[in-house]
C-alpha cells in the first residue's frame, strides 16, 4: 500500500525534515508514526498525499508512483487517501451533514451517491443525531468524527491521520482510536501519526519511530517508547495490561 | 447536478462579499457605457470620414469660351490619356447654374447672367491620389507655376487641405476614445481579479479541503469563474439597459435631424449589444484567470 525508497525531504536547503526513509507498509495494516516534535511525522504525511514533493527517493502510495504522477492525476490519487487533522479542517458554515456533502460532491459525486453514502458514515462514526448541527455546536471528539466521517466516506483504502487525538482527553481519544480501529477492521489501511502514549501502549500495533527525519525503530507491535527505557516494573504492568486485551480482543 | 452546484457556490460567495462584487460590477457597467458609446461613436466617425473621403475630387473647370469640339477633346484625354483617375463627370454651365440657383436662388436671381463655367469632377482612382492627378492635369512648371494639361482648361482645383483636417481631427477622437476604453477595460479587468481574490481568501479553508478530498483543480475553479462572469455580465446587461434607455430617450428623436445618427452602419443595436455582452464576458473572465492562476496554484 505504502512504499518509501530511501526518502530525503528538505526544506529550504538545510532542514532535514525526512532523511533517508525507506519502509513498507501493507494493505490492511495499522501503523503508529511516533516521534518527538519535529521528527518529520507531518512532513512525511505530507509526502503520501503528494502535498509535497520529495527532495529524493520513491515513494508508491496505492500502486501509484508519485515521482511519475503528472500533477492532474493527483486529486485522483487524494481520493484514494482519508485524511484526518489534529485541527479537524471543518467547514464552520456548513452542517454536519452538509461538511460531509460537500467533500462527496467536490470528487464528481452525484446527488443520488451522496444520498446514500453520507447517511452510512454517519451512522459508522456516531453521528447520527448531529446530522443537522454546526461545527461549533460539537465538542472536539465529535467534530473529529465528522473529521473522520468526511475522511472515510468514499471507503478509500488507505486512510491517514496526523495527530487526531492531539486535542482531545484521554476519553474522547479512545473513542477516536476506536473509530480508527473499527475502520481498519473494514480492510482499510490506516496510519496514524501521534504523541498519544497511552493509545499506543494500549493497542499494541506496529510502530515507527522516527528521530530528526530518520526511522530509529520499527516494531511489529510496539509500544510508544523503547523497551528500554521503560523500567522492567512499568514494562511487566505493560505486559499485563496488553495480556488483558489481548484476551478481550 | 454539477453545474447546479457551481452556480450555488459561486451565488453563496457572492453574497458574502457583496461590496467588493458591487464595485466590480459598477466598473464593469462603466465600462461597458463607455464602450457602448463609443463604438457607435467610431463607426459615426468612420463613416463621415469614408464619406468625406469619397467627395475627394478634383474640379477642371474649362475656359468660359470652351467650345463643344474642346470639352469633347478634354474628356478624351480625361478618361484615357490621364493616370490615377477614377471617375470622371461632367457638369455643363447650364447643369451648374440650374443646381447652384435651386440651391440660393436670390444671389442667382441678383446675377441674372450664368457665371459658373463648365466643369469636370474627376474623382482619383485612390483618395490618396489625389495630389497626383492634380499634378497631371496642371503639372508644375521648372518655375514652380502651374500650367494646364489642355488649352480649354481655365483652372485645376481640388479640396485636399480640408479632407486632411476632418481625417486627422476624426483619428483623435478616435485615438482618446480608444485609450480611455482601454484603461477602463484594465480597470474593470483588475478589479474582478480583486473580487475573485477577496473570495478566494475568503473561501481557502474550502479550497483547502477540497484539495485535500480530491477535487480537480477545475472543479475548485468553476465556481470562481463563474462568480466573475456573473459580476461581468450583470454589469454589461445592465450597461445595456442604460443604453437602449439613452437611445430611445435622446439619440432616437434626433435622428431626422442629423444624418450622422441616421447613417445605416451607425448604430445597429443588436450587434451592439452582442458585442457588450461578449467583451463584459470576456472582461470577467479575464479577471478571474488573472486571479486563479495566480493565486490558487492547486
Ligand atoms: N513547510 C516547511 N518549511 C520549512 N520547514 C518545515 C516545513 N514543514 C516542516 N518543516 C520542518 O521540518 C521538520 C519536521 O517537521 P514536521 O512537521 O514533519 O514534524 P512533526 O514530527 O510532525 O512534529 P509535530 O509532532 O510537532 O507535529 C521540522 O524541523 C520543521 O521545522
Ligand atoms: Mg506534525
Amino acid at each position: 500500500m505504502i512504499r518509501l525508497d530511501n526518502v530525503t525531504k528538505i526544506y529550504k536547503g538545510e532542514t532535514r525534515a525526512v532523511d533517508g526513509v525507506s519502509l513498507n507498509i501493507e494493505k490492511g495494516e495499522f501503523v503508529f508514526l511516533v516521534g518527538q516534535s519535529g521528527s518529520g511525522k507531518s512532513t512525511m504525511l505530507r509526502l503520501l498525499t503528494a502535498e509535497d514533493a520529495p527532495t529524493s527517493g520513491e515513494i508508491h502510495v496505492a500502486g501509484k508512483d508519485l515521482g511519475r504522477l503528472s500533477s492532474w492525476k493527483v486529486p485522483y490519487l487524494r481520493r484514494n487517501i482519508g485524511s484526518v487533522f489534529q485541527d479537524f479542517k471543518l467547514l464552520p458554515n456548513r452542517t454536519v451533514h452538509d461538511n460531509i456533502a460537500y467533500a462527496l460532491s467536490a470528487t464528481g459525486a452525484t446527488r443520488k451517491e451522496i444520498r446514500a453514502k453520507v447517511p452510512d458514515v454517519l451512522r459508522l462514526t456516531g453521528l447520527s443525531t448531529k446530522l443537522h448541527n454546526y461545527p461549533d455546536q460539537l465538542s472536539g471528539g465529535e467534530k473529529q468524527r465528522v473529521s473522520v466521517a468526511r475522511a472515510f466516506v468514499n471507503h478509500p483504502p488507505l486512510l491517514l491521520a496526523d495527530e487526531p487525538t492531539g486535542n482531545l482527553d484521554p476519553h474522547t481519544s479512545l473513542g477516536i482510536m476506536q473509530l480508527l480501529y473499527r475502520i481498519y477492521r473494514t480492510g482499510t489501511t490506516v496510519l496514524v501519526a501521534t504523541h498519544d502514549s497511552h493509545m499506543v501502549d494500549r493497542m499494541r500495533r506496529r510502530v515507527i519511530e522516527l528521530r530528526g527525519g530518520r526511522i530509529i525503530r520499527d516494531e511489529a507491535s510496539g509500544l510508544y517508547a523503547q523497551r528500554e527505557q521503560t523500567t522492567d516494573e512499568f514494562g511487566d504492568l505493560l505486559d499485563n495490561a496488553y495480556h488483558d486485551l489481548g484476551r478481550s480482543d | 447536478m454539477r453545474f447546479t452546484f457551481f452556480l450555488r457556490e459561486a451565488t453563496r460567495s457572492l453574497r458574502r462579499n457583496a461590496v467588493p462584487s458591487f464595485a466590480a460590477m459598477a466598473s464593469v457597467l462603466v465600462t461597458m457605457l463607455v464602450l457602448g458609446v463609443f463604438i457607435p461613436m467610431v463607426q459615426a466617425t468612420t463613416g463621415a470620414a469614408n464619406e468625406v473621403r469619397a467627395k475627394v475630387l478634383v474640379d477642371v473647370f474649362l475656359k468660359a469660351d470652351a467650345t463643344d469640339a474642346a470639352v469633347e477633346r478634354v474628356r478624351k484625354t480625361l478618361t484615357q490619356d490621364t493616370k490615377y483617375v477614377g471617375n470622371v463627370t461632367y457638369v455643363s454651365k447650364a447643369e451648374a447654374y440650374a443646381r447652384e440657383k435651386k440651391q440660393n436662388p436670390e444671389a442667382y436671381a441678383l446675377l441674372g447672367s450664368n457665371p459658373l463655367p463648365d466643369t469636370f469632377r474627376v474623382t482619383p482612382d485612390k483618395a490618396g491620389n489625389v495630389g497626383k492627378l492634380r499634378d497631371e492635369l496642371a503639372p508644375l512648371t521648372a518655375s514652380g507655376e502651374r500650367t494646364v494639361a489642355d488649352p480649354a482648361i481655365d483652372e485645376v482645383k481640388n479640396r485636399r487641405d480640408e479632407t486632411t483636417k476632418i481625417l486627422s481631427a476624426t483619428k483623435i477622437v478616435k485615438l482618446s476614445m480608444a485609450f480611455l476604453a482601454l484603461l477602463l477595460v484594465l480597470a474593470s479587468i483588475l478589479l474582478i481579479s480583486n473580487t475573485i481574490r477577496l473570495s478566494l481568501f475568503a473561501r481557502r479553508r474550502e479550497v483547502e479541503v477540497m484539495k485535500l478530498v480530491g477535487a480537480t483543480d477545475w472543479f475548485i475553479r468553476w465556481p470562481f469563474v463563474i462568480e466573475g462572469i456573473i459580476v461581468g455580465a450583470i454589469g454589461g446587461v445592465m450597461a445595456i439597459g442604460l443604453l437602449l434607455v439613452g437611445k430611445v430617450a435622446f439619440i432616437d428623436p434626433l435622428k431626422s435631424d442629423f444624418s450622422l445618427i441616421a447613417a445605416p452602419e451607425t448604430l445597429n443595436f443588436g450587434v451592439l449589444i452582442a458585442v457588450l455582452l461578449v467583451a463584459s464576458v470576456a472582461v470577467s473572465a479575464a479577471g478571474s484567470g488573472l486571479s486563479l492562476r495566480r493565486f490558487l496554484r492547486v
